[in-house]
């Protein structure tokens, strides 16, 4: 049944639609591709038996004729994402064996729409990273090598154990989410495609929260038809999360294999950084012939203030994690380690449960904040933040979307970039300025680099203009006809 | 402006991290690295700015003032660290 695994969600629905196989065929088939493919430590949790139960009770849906959308369709959920009664860990030891009673609003929608949990996926420590490397349970291994080499590659982060396991079909997509290029950068190291909607489309409750005012979650695809299924599902108001759009959700599937004739597509001169890799800005160029072949317009656009979009958000993603993470105190959930009193307990259980990653950005975040350097460090971030969203809101007076590269450098190996965190910071570089400017941003695989590894191309959109992305990326994913896979070696 | 290692012992005690001595160095020598990279922000002309303190063009709604749910205390209760007696045991916070 292995084949089983090869199919789109697309192709897998319209299967159990005809009933050429049944969900429970399905995934058992992704739960023995879970089992077989440990080496690659994408997941922190297998579900089997709770996977295999809702399979069984998706095909009593559908014998009934009560199925819905996404009915049978086995999914991997990111670990940030609560599952009730389903251990749900930031992979951070801080929460340990945290059993949420309740479940996140966008897992609920896509349990609402049928789909099958197969397990909880690894990530970076509470999305804080952009290799996996920060995960307390170790790195996910990318399921793709380079040619002629056995070295480990990082899948990226911090969603990398979502790209991962849509990479080596374990699963039919993937929840994540984005905080500074969390499902983009993964997407594009994994030759998959990634999507993070427009701030507020996603509710965020029941997501462990990193930086509220940035955080959105979105999907990891196959292909920019499954995502705009999969995000269909996940989005759609909800009175819980405060920043939610009490807006209707679009037919995104209805976008994808649009025209984008007459479409004005903006190429940002900033985006040509130094030392790209000459492939990169390559692929940068094809991609522009692509959407000039399917009748785009290519307009030169600036946006002036993009290399301050990176030291922007080292303030501002950190101030708000400070926040957001002084609640893992060891008093009401997660991990205690005792101390002498009271505030030495405090130290202690966050000494022990954050690792180290969290634990400098928790200090700039204070540090920024403290008493003296608000205005000098925070305000002043605030103040470029809205520098950013200008840019973008003039480019789009002029175009109706943005192409430029996801991630400056293909997928690297483990711990190449692991000592020197501005070093790893920068592969946020053409990502960040979506979150900072609360955007969507897609990442589409549009090709591979001389070592066979793969590389993407990111649309970004005007708010509420995921359709659009959908149809363009619908275009750039035709146009690359990218089919390469990784060489199972696991 | 540097950051030394008392600075990173004060905002370690502000941020209830218990940080050893010894790393104390180390972690200056980091947050610095990260600071000065962050020090270009200074070179944006940001005068007469708002700041930007949401991505999203919206009033905070509103909400009836009523309880939605609560009065399960053994949910509440479920992740604690330790309970008795259907409370939270804490550590001895007054003297």
């Amino acid at each position: 049944m292995t084949s089983l695994t090869k199919l789109t969600l697309k192709a897998a629905l319209d299967g159990l639609a005809d009933k050429s196989f049944s969900s429970e065929e399905l995934t058992k088939a992704h739960v023995e591709a879970v089992a077989a493919a440990r080496p690659l430590n994408a997941f922190v949790l297998e579900t089997p038996e709770k996977a295999i139960e809702m399979a069984k009770a998706s095909d009593a849906r559908r014998a009934k004729g009560e199925a819905g959308v996404l009915d049978g369709a086995p999914l991997g959920i990111k670990d940030l994402f609560c599952t009730e009664g389903v251990r749900s860990t930031a992979c951070s030891n801080i929460l340990g064996n945290f059993v949420p009673t309740y479940e996140s609003t966008v897992t609920a929608n896509l349990w609402r729409d049928g789909a099958v949990m197969l397990g909880k996926l690894n990530l970076d420590e509470f999305a804080m990273g952009s290799s996996n490397e920060t995960s307390a349970f170790g790195p996910v291994i990318n399921p793709w090598r380079s040619e002629g080499s056995n070295a480990k590659l990082t899948p990226g982060g911090s969603s990398g154990g979502s790209a991962a396991s849509v990479a080596a079909d374990l699963c039919l997509g993937a929840t994540a989410t984005d905080t500074g290029g969390s499902i983009r950068q993964p997407a594009a190291f994994t030759g998959t495609v990634g999507i993070k909607p427009t701030y507020g489309r996603c509710s965020r409750w029941g997501v462990v929260a990193f930086a509220s005012s940035l955080d959105q979650a979105g999907p990891i695809a196959k292909t920019v038809e499954d995502a705009a299924i999969l995000l269909k599902s996940m989005s759609g108001h909800d009175a819980k999360d405060s920043t939610s759009l009490d807006i209707e959700v679009p037919d995104f599937p209805s976008f994808v294999g649009k025209s984008v004739k007459g479409l004005r597509v903006g190429i940002p001169k900033e985006y040509r950084v130094d030392g790209m890799p000459a492939e990169i800005e390559k692929l940068w160029e094809q991609g522009i012939a692509w959407l000039k072949e399917a009748g785009c317009e290519i307009v030169e656009v600036s946006l002036p203030h993009t290399k301050y979009a990176l030291p922007a958000y080292y303030i501002v993603a950190p101030a708000e994690a400070s926040s957001n993470l002084a609640r893992y105190d060891g008093m009401r959930f997660g991990l205690r380690e005792e101390g002498a009193n009271l505030t030495e307990t405090y130290e202690n259980t966050r000494a022990a449960g954050f690792g180290p990653e969290v634990k400098r950005r928790i200090l700039i975040g204070t540090y920024v904040l403290s008493a003296g350097y608000y205005d000098a460090y925070y305000l002043k971030a605030l103040k470029v933040r809205r520098r950013i969203a200008d840019d973008f809101d003039q480019a789009f007076e002029k175009v109706d979307a943005l192409l430029t590269p996801t991630a400056p450098s293909a997928a690297f190996g483990l711990g190449e970039n692991a000592d020197d965190p501005v070093a790893m910071y920068l592969n946020d570089i053409f990502t960040v300025t979506v979150n900072l400017a609360g955007l969507p941003g897609m990442s589409i695989p549009a090709g591979v680099d001389v070592n066979g590894l793969p590389l993407g191309l990111q649309l970004i959109g005007k708010a509420l203009d995921e359709g659009t992305l959908f149809s363009l990326g619908g275009a750039i994913e035709k146009a690359a006809d990218f089919k390469a896979k990784p060489a199972k070696w696991w | 402006m540097a950051i030394d290692a008392a600075t990173v012992r004060k905002v370690a005690r502000l941020a209830r991290i218990a940080e050893p001595e010894e790393k104390l160095e180390q972690l200056a020598s980091e947050l610095n690295g990260i600071m000065t990279w962050i020090e270009q922000l200074s070179e944006v002309d940001t005068d007469g700015v708002e700041p930007m303190t949401s991505a999203v063009h919206m009033p905070a709604p509103m909400r009836e003032d009523v309880v939605t749910e609560g009065g399960d205390a053994s949910k509440v209760l479920s992740n604690a660290p330790k309970t008795v007696d259907g409370f939270f045991v804490v550590p001895k916070v007054v003297e």
